[in-house]
Parts: C-alpha cells; sequence; structure tokens
C-alpha cells in the first residue's frame, strides 16, 4: 500500500524537461496552474490538454506513471464533478428530473469542464517533481527566494530549504519503517483492518510511538553525520550544480507564453463548440 | 614515525540524570600512525563509539589532549579542519545520507567547504569511482543495497579529501555480502591511495585485516599489537567478552594440550597449513 505512493516523487531520466532549470520549471508550473484557471470554454481547455499531453511525453516517463496519480484523486474528481452535475441549472429544460433532483446540459457540461481542469493541475504538478529532484527543487526554491536575503532573511531560506530536502529525502525510509513497524506489530497479533474508527485509531498507536521515536533517534544520527561533513548553517557554501538558462529553458518560457496568449484571446472572442 | 592523530590521557566522562559522574574513557593514550590500518576491538561499552568520535572532535576530551596533524580538536578555531582530515563514518547508513541522489549526497562535504562547483564536480566522480559506485551517481540513494549505501557514505567522506577515515561499525547493519564490499572497499583505500585507517568493529576477521589491532574493554586499552599478537591471548579476548579467530583458537587450545605447533594462525588456509606441519613432527 505504502508504495504505491507516487505524488512527490522523482523519475531519474535523460529528457529535455529534466534538463531544464528547475527555477524555469517551479514559475511555469505555477504559470500552467494560472492559465488552467483562466481558460474559459472547452477550446481552450483543449489546448491547454494539448500543451500538457505535449509536456508529459517530452518528459520520457511512461505515461502510466501519470495516469496512477487518478487512481489517488479519483475520489474528489468524482465528487466535485457530482456537485456540478447537481447543482447548476441552466437555462431551458432540464435532461433529466426526479423529485428534487434535476440535471441540466450546463452542470454535465460544467462538471467534465472542472474534472478535466483538475486532472491537468495533477498532471502538470507531477510533471514539474518528476523531473526534478527534491535536490533541485529545493536548491531552486531557495534561490528563487534569495531576494529575502537583502532584507535579513538569507539564513532562515537556507534553512527552510535544508529541512524540505531532508524531509523529502526521508519520506521513503520512513515509508519502509512504517511498514516494518506494521509487520512487527502484526506478528505479535495487532489487529489494524478491523473494528471501528476508534478502535482503528487506538491499533495506530504501537505504530506511531515507535516510529517517533526512531525517528528522533535518525535525526540526532543524521546531525552528527551532517557536523562530520563540515555543515555549518549553509555560511560559505557552493553548489556543485551550477544552474545556467539555456536555449531550451527559452523554448519553454516561449510555449507557456503562446498558451497564456492563445487562452486570453479565447477569452475575449470565444468559441462556443456547441 | 610519523603520527597523523595523537591520544594522550585521554578522560571522558559525563554525568548521568542522576548527577552521578559516568566513566566512558579512562586516560587512554594511543597514536595512529600515517597511513596504517588499525582495528579497534571492543564489547558494547567499552568506549569504542566515543573514541571514534573523539578523533574528530565531535566529542571534545574532558581531560587530556586529542590532536591531528598538531591540531587540538578542543580548539574551536581548527573544527573544519580536523573534520576534513578524519573523516567519520557511521554504523547506520540510512542515517548519513542527506541528499536524495547518490552524487548530490557525495557532494555535501565539499559544497560545506565552499569548494569550487568545477572541483567538487571532479571530487565526486573520483571518490565515487574509488569506492565502485560510479554507475549509480544518479540513483536515489533508498533503492540501493546496504552495503553500496555505506559505500556511497564513504565516498561523501573522501569528497572532502581527508587524510584518515574513522569507521565506526560500519558493517555492523549489513548482510554478508554488503558487509565484503565495504571492508575490501576499505582495504583498497589503504592500500592503493595510503589512506589512513581506524575500523572500529566487534567482528574478530575484519579486525585480523588490520596491521594493528587495538582492543579496549572498560574505557582502557587492555591490548594492542600486530593481529598475530593480539589473538594469541585467546584467555584475555574472552575474558573481556571477545571471540578469537576460530582457526586461532583451535592452534592456541591444541598448543596449550603440549601439541609442537606453531601457533601464528589467523585465518583457514594458515590453520591446514600448520596443522599438516605439526602432524608430519607427530609422525617423525
Amino acid at each position: 500500500m505504502l508504495n504505491n505512493i507516487t505524488i512527490g516523487q522523482y523519475f531519474p531520466a535523460n529528457s529535455v524537461i529534466h534538463r531544464a532549470d528547475p527555477r524555469v520549471k517551479i514559475l511555469l508550473t505555477v504559470a500552467v496552474i494560472v492559465i488552467l484557471f483562466l481558460a474559459s470554454g472547452f477550446v481552450a481547455l483543449g489546448i491547454c490538454a494539448a500543451f500538457c499531453i505535449l509536456l508529459i511525453l517530452l518528459t520520457k516517463i511512461p505515461v502510466k506513471m501519470y495516469l496512477k496519480n487518478l487512481k489517488a484523486i479519483w475520489a474528489v474528481l468524482l465528487l466535485t464533478a457530482a456537485l456540478n452535475v447537481f447543482y447548476i441549472t441552466g437555462e431551458g429544460d432540464p435532461l433529466f428530473k426526479w423529485k428534487f433532483i434535476s440535471i441540466y446540459t450546463e452542470g454535465i457540461e460544467r462538471a467534465v469542464f472542472i474534472a478535466v481542469r483538475i486532472f491537468l493541475l495533477i498532471i502538470i504538478s507531477s510533471a514539474l517533481t518528476y523531473t526534478t529532484s527534491p535536490t533541485e527543487l529545493t536548491d531552486a526554491i531557495e534561490r528563487l527566494l534569495s531576494p529575502l536575503k537583502l532584507i535579513g532573511l538569507g539564513g532562515a531560506v537556507h534553512v527552510f530549504a535544508m529541512m524540505m530536502s531532508i524531509a523529502l529525502r526521508f519520506i521513503p525510509t520512513l515509508i519502509e519503517e512504517t511498514d516494518k513497524i506494521m509487520s512487527a506489530q502484526k506478528a505479535r497479533g495487532a489487529e489494524m483492518d478491523s473494528g471501528n474508527l476508534i478502535k482503528r485509531i487506538k491499533a495506530m498507536l504501537p505504530i506511531m510511538i515507535p516510529l517517533l521515536f526512531s525517528s528522533v533517534r535518525r535525526a540526532y544520527d543524521l546531525a552528527e553525520a551532517m557536523e562530520c561533513r563540515c555543515y555549518n548553517g549553509g555560511a560559505g557554501k557552493t553548489k556543485m550544480k551550477q544552474l545556467h538558462l539555456s536555449f531550451r529553458d527559452f523554448a519553454l518560457v516561449f510555449g507557456v507564453i503562446i498558451l497564456l496568449a492563445s487562452v486570453i484571446l479565447l477569452r475575449i472572442f470565444p468559441i462556443v463548440l456547441f | 614515525m610519523d603520527n597523523i592523530i595523537e591520544l594522550k590521557k585521554v578522560v571522558f566522562d559525563y554525568t548521568d540524570e542522576n548527577d552521578l559522574p559516568v566513566s566512558v574513557l579512562d586516560e587512554i593514550s594511543l597514536s595512529i600512525e600515517r597511513g596504517s590500518f588499525t582495528a579497534v576491538l571492543g564489547h558494547n561499552g567499552s568506549g569504542k563509539s566515543t573514541m571514534a568520535k573523539l578523533l574528530n572532535g565531535l566529542n571534545k576530551p574532558s581531560s587530556g589532549t586529542v590532536t591531528v596533524n598538531g591540531m587540538d580538536t578542543a580548539d574551536e578555531k581548527h573544527e573544519f579542519e580536523v573534520r576534513k582530515t578524519v573523516g567519520l563514518v557511521f554504523q547506520n547508513p540510512d542515517n548519513q545520507i542527506v541528499a536524495s541522489i547518490v552524487e548530490e549526497d557525495v557532494a555535501f562535504g565539499p559544497e560545506n567547504l565552499g569548494v569550487e562547483p568545477k572541483e567538487i564536480r571532479n571530487r565526486v566522480d573520483e571518490a565515487l569511482k574509488s569506492v565502485g559506485m560510479y554507475e549509480y551517481r544518479t540513483h536515489a540513494p533508498f533503492k540501493l543495497s546496504g552495503g553500496q549505501k555505506q559505500r556511497i557514505a564513504i565516498a561523501g567522506i573522501l569528497a572532502m579529501q581527508p587524510e584518515c577515515i574513522v569507521l565506526d561499525e560500519p558493517t555492523a547493519m549489513l548482510d554478508p555480502r554488503g558487509r565484503s564490499e565495504v571492508i575490501e572497499t576499505i582495504q583498497r583505500l589503504n592500500r592503493e591511495k595510503g589512506m589512513t585507517i581506524v575500523l572500529i568493529t566487534h567482528y574478530m576477521d575484519e579486525a585480523a585485516l588490520a596491521d594493528r589491532v587495538v582492543v579496549m574493554d572498560g574505557g582502557k586499552v587492555i591490548l594492542d599489537g600486530t593481529p598475530m599478537d593480539v589473538f594469541g591471548h585467546v584467555t584475555e579476548l574472552k575474558s573481556v567478552g571477545l571471540d578469537v579467530p576460530q582457526p586461532t583458537e583451535l592452534v592456541t587450545l591444541l598448543k596449550a594440550d603440549g601439541v609442537d605447533i606453531d601457533t601464528d594462525v589467523l585465518d583457514v588456509d594458515q590453520c591446514v597449513e600448520v596443522l599438516v606441519k605439526a602432524l608430519h613432527l607427530e609422525e617423525k
């Protein structure tokens, strides 16, 4: 169960997107998310979808990996879609009417629209984490936040970035550990999959306590190991990987600008399909 | 004789929660020769891990001095120079890997030292090659085996270009295959690169590979010499809860029973050799 989490994971590969500057990737991801919210109408959404599909093909990561995320969010998708189907009232006669429930064409259109939009949001943000290693990601965030140094928050920015990268680094380690503790408790006769909610929460305690205990121990060990490697809070630190903007970064920016322009144009001059 | 690390009358103690003093190391004097391979043997609680942390200034002695290349480790201004000179590798490989990508983890040390980016790249590549993990440089460490992770931890220290590496039970959490990978790496670093190695362990067969074995018990050094010398003291070793390599024990017991046999034995091959020789003598 715990091994199936793919959101936030990194898949090493040698693609244009992998090699792009992480700062550019972060900013462009934010831009595309904004564009997805600006998109009005199916034509604009279609253009966005085409852009996202092109992008994930460029990442050279199996499409299956992106679709896996659907499994994690299908409940959310279904719920938002259902809400839209039932709540939106359109002009004209409803398609279906039963007691207080009435469904309109507009409702269904809206539901599909929202579902596709959420799906694209997930895809585009996974494309960022799939193609950018946590270290690159936090490094880029550190650099993007570097203007804060001017107001004396440089140390805080570094510490924040370091904390994030260590947290990301330890996610798989702690998942593995949780699995081990669960097996150990099951072997001692602990029941975790049965009983009511309160019983199940109580059953989690014998897992959480050893996990917490060992995390503190790990933190202590890691701090010593970092000291041994001359860590001193980021003062005078250099970076092996320097970030340089290159042609592919400008190409990506250009692509997103075209996307933005077409979505804005479609807002001003909408094309209605049906 | 050129010593890289010198301990002079080092005492290490602390007060426990009841304010009672607990003594961990009791006036230890020891020097580590440059380029040597020393194994420190000891049972749990013998103070050997505490000593490892004293060697690079992570622990400061309560009294006495520890010097690395002539620098006193208790002096704050040498802190980074000392840690750069003496690298420390710990038992649990998972808890000493900082980054999510192998090469980025190896780069952590030199980055902290403020080394030029190009130079870091060279050092990282070289360090990964010398532990035989170069082809894994873009992998995620959590997917690797224990032995591979421990070799990455060693590479992370190597990239700081230390003169000495102290390893605190680096194989305790590994399977037999991982153990031999790590031990072979350590031996190669010692032989080919002239790296000074201090290996803290409780495995006899690992200690037998060193030039010198130091046995600790109750915060004191009780035996110090070549593996041959030290393993000859079967009864002393047993009394502090340590074993001797089985071939050594066998020949020592035979000798004690009055058999005319050579006791300079560390492994099975040597054991067979002296047994054959002893049998021939018997026939005559």
